[in-house]
């Protein structure tokens, strides 16, 4: 799993959140690693951690209420141990963030032009002057087509397509080595969404960063991904390849998450879904599978006892062994072993 | 956005026009005629009839209406029957003594309410929040007249520091800068008492403005650029947690030239508070008449000036 070849590595990475007196982790012993020019998927449901995970990254979360544990490497620094002003120096310069809603993430009163080149300020030395180019060049980049005249607008004046754009500008501006990416085509229209991602994409090859996409669409990382870890109940249940993952996914959560995806050209009419819910922070299982409780037609004995990961094909690791003995409800049998 | 403005006073005439007809009407229905003040034992009511007569008090109300209304366009409210001079003069008077009463208490409003909203939405639920939390329940809790009168016997009675009533003092020559710096002087007590009354609902508002526009996205979004958090306060949180304070501006500002009528007369300050409730208590149609027309007029100014300030302050607001 470590190479030196890695940009960005977690080690055991929790993050708690603090209920009344009790700290309740909502991402627990998380371990990844991102490569140069490699898009990574984060998948899960709403409330599997993986937003907390991204911004447990960058340093974004509540300082008060979180307890952080684990390590994360990033140029020869552990970011688990910076503080705040450390934490500055490398937030838009190394690393980049796209955040879902580009309307509430951009400033109301500011111009675009000045939002952009904010970050310019604090981590390049170019003049006045000189931002003002950098910023057209970056609105240019990100397909704008009129840059001065957007450089000058409010957010509202702007397309939400036009704004996430905007958004693509800002966490570019820096020539970051990593872009994470908190979903960032959710809150726009389809025909936009497939733009942005295109966006995405090219901007990745042009400049080899390596994107941290975080996304519950399963399109979108089948679109974009080259690796994908699943995420559910704060946990990665299976991580694997893309191509492996949709053509060889094993655990119960994945299979069921892929059985959900409405088929346009199946007879079946009915959609699939998993039953039951996300378990709240308070009340998640903290031992045992935690996926037990929505397959309950699968044999108690089928989990392993303390659920780890394991590897079973080359980059293939899936947590827990029920998926040995899984198989979608209403399907005859056991799964394939 | 000029031909907003231009369009929203032009509204205000249709506006002004009802308001009025209603002023009219109402004053017409209170008891008593302008003549009933001139009764005295010697009088002979054979004189009082030719006065209403002459006077025109049993034409019809519209042609009433007519008469005032064109004199009022032309600045004249008639004459006062108490004072004896004219109403406009007598309002005008009063009205720079308020104008300026005012001023100085929007300045200090201002300059003590938006630091310590700033604090207290800052260092949420710190000690220094507390305090300032305190110190508005406190000033919210208290009425004028006790404030005003605290002040008025530790200040101007006991340390005599400040002059407890009047504009200026007698025998200083108007004009020169000893004149305006005694007008001033006598401004500052009656224009704390007001401040330190009016902040609370300031502070409190923008607080919690601060509070929300800390969970923001485009705070989020300013941090993951690496903005230290001090320019995010300043460039980020306090530009919009500011904006419904701008709003409120307008009104405060035309609200206070409608004057303070506890403050006025526990300072024995001659304004227009003060003047309504006497014009009032003494049945002095022709003035009341002509403030509440101003009133209303203050009013119908402040929304417009409100709108024209949030469209300057917010560029999601722009009347075209």
């Amino acid at each position: 799993m470590n190479t030196a070849n890695d940009l960005l590595t977690i080690r055991n990475l929790t993050t708690s959140f603090r209920i009344k007196e009790t700290y309740h982790a909502a991402v627990e012993d998380v371990s990844l690693s991102l490569k140069k020019n490699e898009v990574l998927a984060i998948v899960g449901e709403s409330g599997c951690g993986k937003s907390t995970l991204a911004t447990t990254i960058v340093g974004l979360h509540n300082e008060v209420n979180t307890k952080v544990t684990g390590e994360i490497h990033y140029n020869n620094q552990n970011l688990t141990q910076l503080n705040e002003q450390q934490f500055n120096r490398l937030r838009g310069n190394d690393i980049g963030f796209i955040f879902q809603d580009p309307l509430s993430a951009l400033n109301p009163l500011m111009r675009i032009g000045e939002q952009i080149a904010e970050g310019l300020v604090y981590h390049t030395k170019l003049s006045k002057q000189q931002r003002a180019e950098r910023v057209l060049e970056l609105l240019n980049q990100v397909g704008i087509s009129n840059p001065e005249r957007v450089a000058r607008q409010f957010p509202h004046q702007l397309s939400g397509g036009m704004r996430q754009r905007v958004m693509i500008a800002i966490a570019l501006s820096c020539k970051p080595s990593i872009l994470i990416a908190d979903e960032p085509t959710t809150a726009l229209d389809v025909t936009i969404q497939a733009q942005i991602l295109d966006l995405l994409k090219a901007l990745q090859s042009e400049t080899e960063t390596g994107i941290i996409l975080i996304t519950h669409d399963l399109g979108v990382v089948a679109e974009m991904a080259d690796r994908v870890a699943v995420m559910y109940a704060g946990e990665v249940v299976e991580e694997a390849p893309v191509q492996e993952l949709f053509k060889n996914a094993k655990h119960p959560y994945t299979r069921s998450l892929l059985n959900s995806i409405p088929q346009t050209h199946s007879e079946n009419e009915r959609l699939e879904v998993i039953q039951g819910m996300v378990p709240s922070l308070k009340n998640l299982p903290r031992e045992g599978c935690r996926f037990s409780a929505r397959i309950p037609w699968i044999d108690a004995s089928a989990h392993e006892r303390k659920p780890q990961l394991h590897e079973i094909a080359p980059g293939h690791f899936v947590r827990c062994t029920c998926w040995k003995h899984f198989h979608l409800e209403g399907e005859e049998g056991g799964g394939a072993v | 956005m000029w031909k907003t403005i231009v369009r929203r006073t032009l509204l205000m005439i249709p506006q002004m026009f009802v308001l009025s007809l209603i002023i009219f009407i109402l004053a017409k229905q209170m008891p008593g005629d302008p003549f009933t003040g001139l009764i005295t034992p010697e009088t002979d009511p054979s004189r009082i009839e030719e006065l209403r007569i002459q006077s025109g008090f049993y034409d019809p109300w519209y042609v009433q209406y007519y008469h005032w209304i064109t004199n009022a366009f032309q600045g004249d409210f008639g004459q006062s029957y108490t004072y004896k001079i004219a109403v406009s003069t007598l309002i005008g008077e009063r009205a720079l003594n308020t104008f300026w009463l005012a001023l100085l208490s929007a300045v200090l409003v201002y300059a003590i309410a938006i630091p310590l909203g700033m604090i207290a939405g800052r260092k949420q639920d710190t000690l220094y929040d507390k305090s300032i939390t305190l110190y508005s329940f406190i000033s919210y809790a208290i009425p004028t007249f006790v404030l005003g009168l605290i002040f008025l016997y530790i200040f101007g009675y006991r340390l005599m520091w400040f002059p407890t009533s009047g504009t200026v003092d007698v025998g200083v020559e108007p004009g020169t800068l000893e004149y305006y710096w005694n007008r001033i002087y006598h401004l500052i007590l009656p224009a704390m008492t007001y401040a330190i009354l009016g902040t609370t609902t300031i502070i409190q508002y923008l607080r919690s403005e601060i509070i929300d526009a800390k969970t923001q996205d485009y705070v989020k979004t300013a941090r993951s650029k690496g903005v230290p958090m001090k320019r995010i306060y300043r460039r980020h949180i306090f530009r919009n947690s500011l904006l419904p304070i701008a709003a409120f501006l307008g009104f405060t500002i035309t609200g206070l030239l409608g004057g303070s009528i506890f403050i006025e007369t526990i300072f024995g300050f001659p304004g227009m508070g003060q003047l309504f409730i006497h014009s009032i208590t003494s049945r002095d149609y022709s003035v009341i008449t002509a403030l509440v027309m101003l009133y209303g007029f203050l009013a119908l100014l402040g929304s417009l000036l409100s709108d024209i300030i949030m469209s300057i302050v917010d560029p999601r607001i722009r009347i075209d």
